[in-house]
Formats: C-alpha cells, structure tokens, sequence
C-alpha cells in the first residue's frame, strides 16, 4: 500500500478534530477574528509555493511559482496584520479613563478571567 | 532521513503545534491577541524552515529565486497595504479576498506540481492534486465573487436563470469525470479544462446566493481554502500545510454550521439559492399587517434618558448605514446619566460572523458590554428600552410560532422588554420576506430614518432635552 499516504491521511483526519476540538469554544463575540486567523493560517501555502519555485524551470512554471508566491504572500501578510488590527480593538474599557464606575462592575466580569493583553 | 530533513519535520511539527495554540488563545477576548502572535512566530518559523530547505538542497535556479523572491515581495506590499487601510466594514470583502488569493495559490502549487511531474505522477498523487487544483479553483472564483457582492460591484440579489442548476450539474460532471479520467492518463490539456469548469463552477455557485446569506457563504469558502491548502501539502508532502489546511477547514465547517443553525436555514437551501435577497428586500415597502405606531426623536430621547436599564439591538441595518460610532456615543452620553446599557448580538449580526462585535470594537464599546444571544436573552424582561437598529427578522417573534419562513430561528426576545423602539428606514422586509409582529405590538414606537441620522438626532435630542 501507500504508508506515507497513510500517515499524511492521518494527520489531516486528526487534525480536523483537533479544529473543531479548539474552534468550537471560541465565543461568537470572536469569530470575525477568529475567520481572520484561520485565514492568515491558510497562508501557509506560501511554504508550497515557495517549493515550486525550486522546480520551475520553463517560463510557465515562472509565471505560475510568481503568482503563486504573490497570492500567498499577499494571504499571509494581510491576514496576520488584519487580526492584530482587529483583536487590538476589543478592550475591556472604553480607553478614556472617566467612564463611568459602574461600567466595569459584577455584571461584566464573568466571562473571561484573564488580565488585559 | 538526513538529520537535516529531520530537524525540518520537527521545526515543521512545532509550528503547526503553534497554530493550535494560538487558536486555542483565541477562546477569549483577553487572550487572543497573544494566540495570534503565537500563530505568527510559528508561520515566520515555518517559512525560514522552508526556505533553509531550498537553501540547503541548492536546486533552485537563480531565475527562480528572482521570481520567488519578487513575488514574495509584491504580494507582501499589496497584503500589507490592504490590511493597514481596509475598513471595518469591508472585512468580509477582504478575507473573502484572501480566501481567493489563499485558494488559487494552491491550485497553482496543484497544477505546477502536475506539469512538472507530468507521467511520472502516482495515482495517489493524482488524486490530491486533482482535488487541489479543483478546490482551489472553486474557491478562486467564488471568493472573488463573493467580495464583489459584498462590496457592491455585483448585485447582491441572487442571479439565477432557468437551468442554471443544469448547468452547475454539468460542470460538475465535467470537473469530476474529467478529473477521474486524468489520473490514469495525464494530460495537460485536459487538465485546463478541469480548471476552467472549476473557475466556472465557483462562479455560478455564488452568483445565486443573496447578500444576506453572505456570512454562511464566506465561512464555507474558508472551508474550502484550507482544504485546498491540505490537499497541496499531500501532493508536496508537506505535514506543516495539511495540518494548518485541516485546522482551517474544520474552522470553516464549525463557522458554516453555526450560522447557517442561526439563520434557521439548511447549508443545502442556502447552496441551492435564489432566497436571501439581502438589501433588495429592505428597499421594498411592505404593509403593516396593524397599527404601527411611528415616534419622534424628542419623545425617544425622553424614554432613553429615563430609562435605568436599556439594550441595544444592533443589526445588518446599522453596519450597512456603518452607524457604529453614532450608536456608541449615544451609549455613552446614556452610560454618562446613569443608564446601564449593553448590546443583543445576534449571531448573524453584520455581514460575517461576528462582525457586529468587530465594528462595536471599533468604536470603542467594551467588549464585556457585548452579551451573546444565550446571556442577554433573559435580560430583557428587566429591560426599560429595547433599541432595535436595523434588524429586522432576528426580532420576529413569530420565529416562536410553527408555520413561518422563521419559524424554529433563534431569536432575541426584544418583545419582552418594557417598551420597544426600532429605528428602521421603512416598514421593509428582511430577507426572509415576511412582516415582522414585533412592529404592530403596543409597546413599540417606529422611528423611521437612516441608522446614522437617527441616532446622531437621538443623541442632540438626549443632549438639550436633559442635558
């Protein structure tokens, strides 16, 4: 048979399961940012792309491995700047220190126990 | 294995395991930032890997580098530029764009694979790249699409003709035997036609779906990317690739799952199309099946400032009108007298999931005042003001009764809120066509205007009234 087909089969079925182990507690409130990640994750097409480029050797293969290497890139720049753009904004408080004190009481704080990033 | 190839794997392993990590910090608001630059180091790892990879075997001409090296670049500046100036509104355009750029590099890793390897090419192989180029292809296409509705360039409303489901039958037909028959006899030529019918494919499946169905097309598409990029890694033998491939379509899946539960609509209804009609519908007048009772700014403004408890209703309305800011200093100016407000966020809220909780980000709202549907839903009875902005059918409450195009959708129960005023452009229907009973009860005040004039009058009424 293919063992290292096997093995290759292996870990993508595992993988998803790992997906939707982590994906599946990720609050609604996150899930444009959550998209976002996922996205910038797929850029990991670059790495293949990349590869292509090693065995291009006719101007087809060229102007394949440079759109290739184009498109990931552009996947993998945008998508990890766009996030961090986006999760900069999600803040506990409002950034003027006057907001009222009630704001920040007992009915807000459930959710999520960790400190502010 | 050389100890080389072995450190590469493990490098390779490491940042695959990074990316878990990192979404897994993403399960709160806190800690999100940290998953995705966590999810970053390891990408930056594994291209280094990779690039000491191409280094270290030293087969890569120097034509090659130069292209390699430029497209990288080029790529770079364009991503780099889109992310830094895209509004928050347009999210979904552009990671609908980067889902196409995602998706047709890996078809074009697919098809480079398959011309270089030519009849060499195991069947195994051929089968992973045939559903690489294929997928990808779908994706390219469709995702372009789908941005293109999304930023206006094509109409919204689903674009359908008679046997346009023949059509969608036989280029599937074409993609899936052809795509067969090359496996065991490879052929260049024939592999342009399976490209081309993807291409097409991906084109007339999104075509038909409406702009509102948008949020559960654009996590479909993502589902589609990351498992093209999987498939890539099989034909490249690449572990960090399916794993971050599978990762990203088991996100996309769960997205898919979760919105289309949200919408009350099956994925196959929403596939088959010519039902969301988006922002068609919401121009069409439609009449009242009661009494409506329209308000002004000043009498709203009075109810607002009084109120102890108020929440707002955010809808697809208010990120169309892209009244975030209008919406939270209105929150402010009330939080200032004393009222506590939060904010109902429907699950389909915006045009992707969670795209409303982004754009109040945006606006500097506190995410802890943002209460998912589950956690605000019993809010409401103690509520003084519901303020609906722009959302229509998620408020419906005949969503509760069987026998209605909404019947069984999850909704938010703003008609058990003391008194209830919907700022709306007219006595429109949503996307799913029907009159929304929330309007004719006797505690609901209609203020018919634009959801960023309405709320900026709402605030200079606050202001002067009880200033």
């Amino acid at each position: 048979m293919y063992p290292a087909l096997l093995v290759d089969v292996a870990i993508f079925v595992l993988s998803l399961w790992v997906g939707f182990e982590v994906i599946s507690k990720v609050p609604a409130t996150l899930h444009t940012p959550l998209m976002s990640a996922a996205n910038s994750i797929h850029g990991i097409v670059l790495a293949g792309a990349m590869l292509i480029a090693v065995t291009a050797h006719d101007a087809v293969g060229y102007v394949i491995a440079f759109f290739a290497a184009a498109s990931a890139a552009a996947n993998v720049v945008g998508g990890y700047v766009v996030t961090g753009r986006m999760l900069k904004m999600f803040r506990r408080r409002p950034i003027s220190a006057e907001s009222v004190a009630s704001n920040g009481s007992s009915l807000n704080g459930h959710r999520d126990t960790g400190h502010e990033a | 294995m050389s100890d080389f190839a072995w450190t590469i794997q493990v490098i390779y392993l490491l940042a695959a395991s990074s990316f878990v990590f990192g979404l897994h910090l993403m399960n709160t608001p806190a800690t999100a930032r940290r998953g995705n630059q966590a999810s970053t180091i390891g990408m930056v790892v594994a291209i280094a890997a990779t690039l000491a990879i191409i280094v270290h075997d030293d087969l890569i001409s120097t034509t090659g580098w130069i292209v390699m090296i430029a497209g990288a670049l080029v790529g770079s500046a364009l991503g780099l530029y889109s992310a830094r100036n895209v509004q928050m509104t347009a999210m979904p355009q552009l990671v609908s764009m980067f889902n196409a750029v995602g998706g047709g590099a890996a078809a074009l890793v697919g098809i480079h694979d398959y011309m270089t390897a030519g009849a060499a090419v195991s069947a195994t192989t051929s089968v992973t790249t045939l559903l690489d180029v294929i997928i990808g292809g779908v994706t390219f296409s469709g995702s372009i699409v789908a941005a293109g509705k999304l930023q206006g360039l094509i109409t919204s409303a689903p674009v359908t003709f008679p046997g346009a489901r023949v059509v969608n039958l036989l280029l599937a037909a074409v993609g899936v035997g052809l795509g067969a028959y090359l496996i065991t006899s490879p052929s260049t030529a024939l592999l342009a036609i399976v490209i081309v019918a993807a291409l097409v494919f991906g084109v007339s499946m999104v075509m038909p779906i409406g702009g509102a169905d948008m949020p559960v097309v654009i996590s479909l598409l993502n589902a589609f990317t990351g498992t093209a990029v999987a498939m890539a890694g099989f034909v490249i033998g690449n572990w960090a690739m399916i794993i971050a491939g599978a990762l990203v379509g088991a996100s996309g899946g769960i997205l898919t799952k979760l919105m289309a539960d949200a919408m009350n609509r099956s994925i196959r209804n929403i596939m088959l199309g010519g039902f969301g009609t988006g922002d068609a519908a919401a121009a069409v007048a439609g009449g009242p099946g009661g009494d409506v009772k329209a308000i002004a700014a000043d009498d709203a403004a009075i109810q607002l400032a009084y109120a102890s408890k108020v929440i707002i209703v955010p809808g697809y309305g208010l990120a169309a009108a892209q009244a975030q800011h209008e919406v939270a200093a209105l929150a402010e100016l009330l939080e200032s007298r004393g009222v506590e407000v939060s904010y109902a966020i429907h699950p389909v809220a915006g045009r992707m999931p969670g795209h409303m909780n982004v754009l109040l980000a945006e606006a500097n709202v506190p995410y802890p005042q943002l209460k998912e549907m589950d956690e605000i839903n019993p809010e409401f009875a103690r509520a003084d003001v519901a303020l609906v902005i722009g959302a229509n059918d998620v408020t419906n409450p005949a969503a509760r009764r069987p026998g209605t195009a909404i019947s069984g959708m999850p909704i938010l129960d703003v008609d058990q809120a003391h008194s209830i005023i919907v700022v709306k452009r007219s006595m429109g229907h949503g996307y799913a066509g029907i009159d929304n009973e929330l309007y004719v009860d006797p505690k609901t005040s209609m203020y018919f205007a634009d959801a960023k004039k309405a709320l900026t009058q709402l605030a200079a009424a606050v202001k002067t009234l009880v200033g």
